[in-house]
């Protein structure tokens, strides 16, 4: 049985669920990160195989099967940087949107942008 | 240089990127005349690779002499150098408009600017010209990356709209990436050449349905396709003035080209239902887009769901499918950057000069007449009323709707012309009668700010005049391609 895809499906459900049903824009982060990390798992159970060794190939003829796939690993390579990447610019937003309004609820939030003369000094 | 021509625009762009805080360090001057001119430069690389398809057909481009399916390849064919030269050329047309604006708001911090924009530039023109589909993904969030960071150095309610733009973006991104894995694990490729040759003898298997709905989805969020536009409007909104233009003329522009690539190029399985549903999720956004963008009081939220209209429109020729349809989405594709950029950089002079964006508030007819006069070019090609490029990419998805035999999305088409009447008289009107005593104030907008204006109005009637010449040259073989 494939039960690792199942896996990932689970996370990747899990994460758009904290995202959609959380007002808290720091656990839409922690969401957003289980999402993506469920895709990376997708991508790594696609390399693997029973009975297959790492990808590292001695000299000589080799037959592939009985190696792993290193393709999806070096994809994931990629890809863990980008979500390094978004998370680095969502946690930079998210601290200025703290310095300015001093909450990370979304209503609230909401809240103090409408009145006018919020979003100029830091509340107590 | 000829056969780096595919790669060169990203060079010159990333190039750019990587000089200007290097320069700006010392002379913050300089960043934006060398954003403009590397922007220009990567247009005038990318419609140089656009007379080279014309001449000599298309052409793969091994990146680093890799040779696929192992390495990346880069392709230039009449669709990657058609969407490559239209957004290149309206990015350095926005680039130029931005500089009074961006000095005046950013002061240290310009060499940041100028180095994302020109990062998302990058990144745009690497989705165009990209043959494979793990490096769209990758091209996809340097271009998302660079634009949060432009969507959230406006400080104030754009921090909100950016975090909002990152989370809904990388659910796109990710659902992109994840239909991109069914699809690898059902034929063991990422090329996108090899992905058409082996996709179309697959069964319609649970795998190939997934995988095809996850990337569609997450392109149609990238694209702001309705009712995944839920990022763009006030993003378009709270964006900082003088890079509005760049990130609403261009933005989605690029997603659209990718959604076109994949759906029809790389899957093209005519047995699935995959153009139907866009067509229709085209139709609707287009009516819906224009009932929102007739209700707003804010100029740039009513630009912004102007969009979300106008990319029905693009998503109602991929859906097509047929040669009238895609000629027409692809010229949509360039008269809606270039009329998108017009408005919006004059809604940023307004602002420049003092201006608010209400509507009520916006008079420039008594101080500003040349820049209301660009506004008026800009509403005739969104409405589409000739010699204005808009009628004419109308025209021909209105053609495509009719060979397709489609009376519904003939008459949303239709419709969304009537909308676009709405709203942008309301626009219109409120540029040239309404708060004409109490609009911007004092003087016409700076002279780069009107040179780009009076270009881009150019630009908007120009492609209109030129549509028959574009589209027997390059549209056609460009949608011939994907049937």
């Amino acid at each position: 049985m494939n039960y690792p895809y199942w896996v990932a499906v689970a996370l990747l459900m899990l994460g758009l669920y904290t995202m959609i049903a959380h007002r808290n824009l720091m656990k839409k982060v922690i969401g957003m990160t289980i999402f993506q990390t469920a895709i990376i798992l997708f991508f790594l159970v696609l390399a693997t195989k029973r009975e297959a060794a790492l990808p590292i190939v001695p000299p000589g003829a080799v037959d592939p099967r009985a190696f792993m796939n290193p393709l999806p690993h070096a994809l994931m390579l990629t890809a863990i940087v980008v979500m390094v990447a978004t998370t680095g610019v969502a946690l930079a937003i998210l601290i200025r949107l703290h310095a300015l309004y001093g909450t990370l609820e979304e209503d609230v939030l909401a809240e103090r942008m409408a009145q006018p003369e919020a979003g100029v000094a830091p509340p107590p | 240089m000829r056969a780096h021509l595919p790669i060169l625009p990203l060079l010159i762009s990333l190039t750019g990127a990587l000089v200007i805080p290097l320069v700006g360090f010392a002379w913050r001057r300089l960043c934006w005349p060398l954003a403009v001119a590397a922007a220009g430069a990567a247009s005038a690389a990318a419609i140089a690779g656009v007379g080279e398809v014309v001449a000599r057909g298309a052409r793969r481009y091994p990146v680093g002499g890799w040779a696929p399916p192992w390495g990346i390849e880069l392709v230039l064919d009449p669709l990657s150098a058609f969407s490559a030269a239209a957004v290149a050329t309206v990015a350095t047309c926005a680039l130029l408009a931005s500089g009074p604006g961006a000095t005046r708001a950013y002061g240290m911090a310009l060499p940041a600017f100028y180095s994302l924009a020109l990062i998302a530039l990058t990144g745009f023109l690497g989705i165009i010209a990209s043959g494979d589909m793990f490096n769209v993904f990758v091209f996809l969030e340097i271009a998302a990356i660079a634009t949060y960071g432009l969507v959230a150095s406006a400080g104030g309610p754009a921090l909100a709209a950016a975090f909002r733009y990152i989370v809904l973006g990388t659910v796109g991104a990710s659902f992109y990436l994840f239909g991109v894995g069914c699809l690898y694990a059902l034929t063991g490729t990422l090329n996108m050449a090899d992905l058409s040759a082996r996709l179309p003898a697959t069964s319609a298997s649970p795998l190939l349905v997934g995988g095809i709905a996850f990337a569609g989805v997450g392109l149609a969020i990238k694209m702001g396709l309705f009712p995944l536009h839920g990022w763009l409007p006030d993003a378009y909104t709270h964006a900082p003035a003088p890079i509005t233009a760049f990130i609403a003329g261009v933005g989605t522009k690029a997603a659209a080209y990718a959604m076109a690539r994949t759906m029809l190029y790389v899957v093209h399985r005519p047995d699935l239902p995959v153009t139907t549903a866009l067509a229709w999720a085209g139709g609707v956004a287009i009516i819906a887009g224009g009932v929102m963008a007739a209700r707003q009081s804010d100029a740039r939220r009513l630009l912004a769901y102007s969009s979300v209209s106008q990319l029905g429109y693009i998503a109602v020729g991929i859906g097509l499918a047929n040669e009238a349809g895609l000629a027409g989405a692809y010229l949509h594709l360039l008269n809606h950057a270039v009329m998108k950029a017009l408005l919006f950089v004059a809604v940023g002079a307004a602002l420049l000069r003092g201006g608010r964006p209400w509507l009520p508030a916006l008079g420039l007819d008594r101080t500003m007449p040349l820049t209301a006069a660009c506004v008026v070019v800009g509403a005739l090609s969104i409405v589409g009323v000739p010699p204005a490029g808009g009628f004419f990419s109308k025209w021909y998805l209105i053609r495509g709707a009719l060979d397709a035999g489609e009376p519904l999305l003939v008459a949303a088409l239709l419709a969304g012309g009537l909308l676009a009447v709405v709203y942008m008289y309301r626009l219109t009107e409120a540029v040239w009668i309404g708060g004409a005593a109490q609009g911007a104030g004092g003087r016409e907008a700076p002279a780069s700010v009107l040179a780009c204006l009076v270009l881009l109005a150019g630009l908007t009637i120009a492609a209109g005049l030129a549509s028959a010449t574009l589209v027997d040259t390059i549209l056609v073989p460009a949608a011939r391609g994907a049937l």
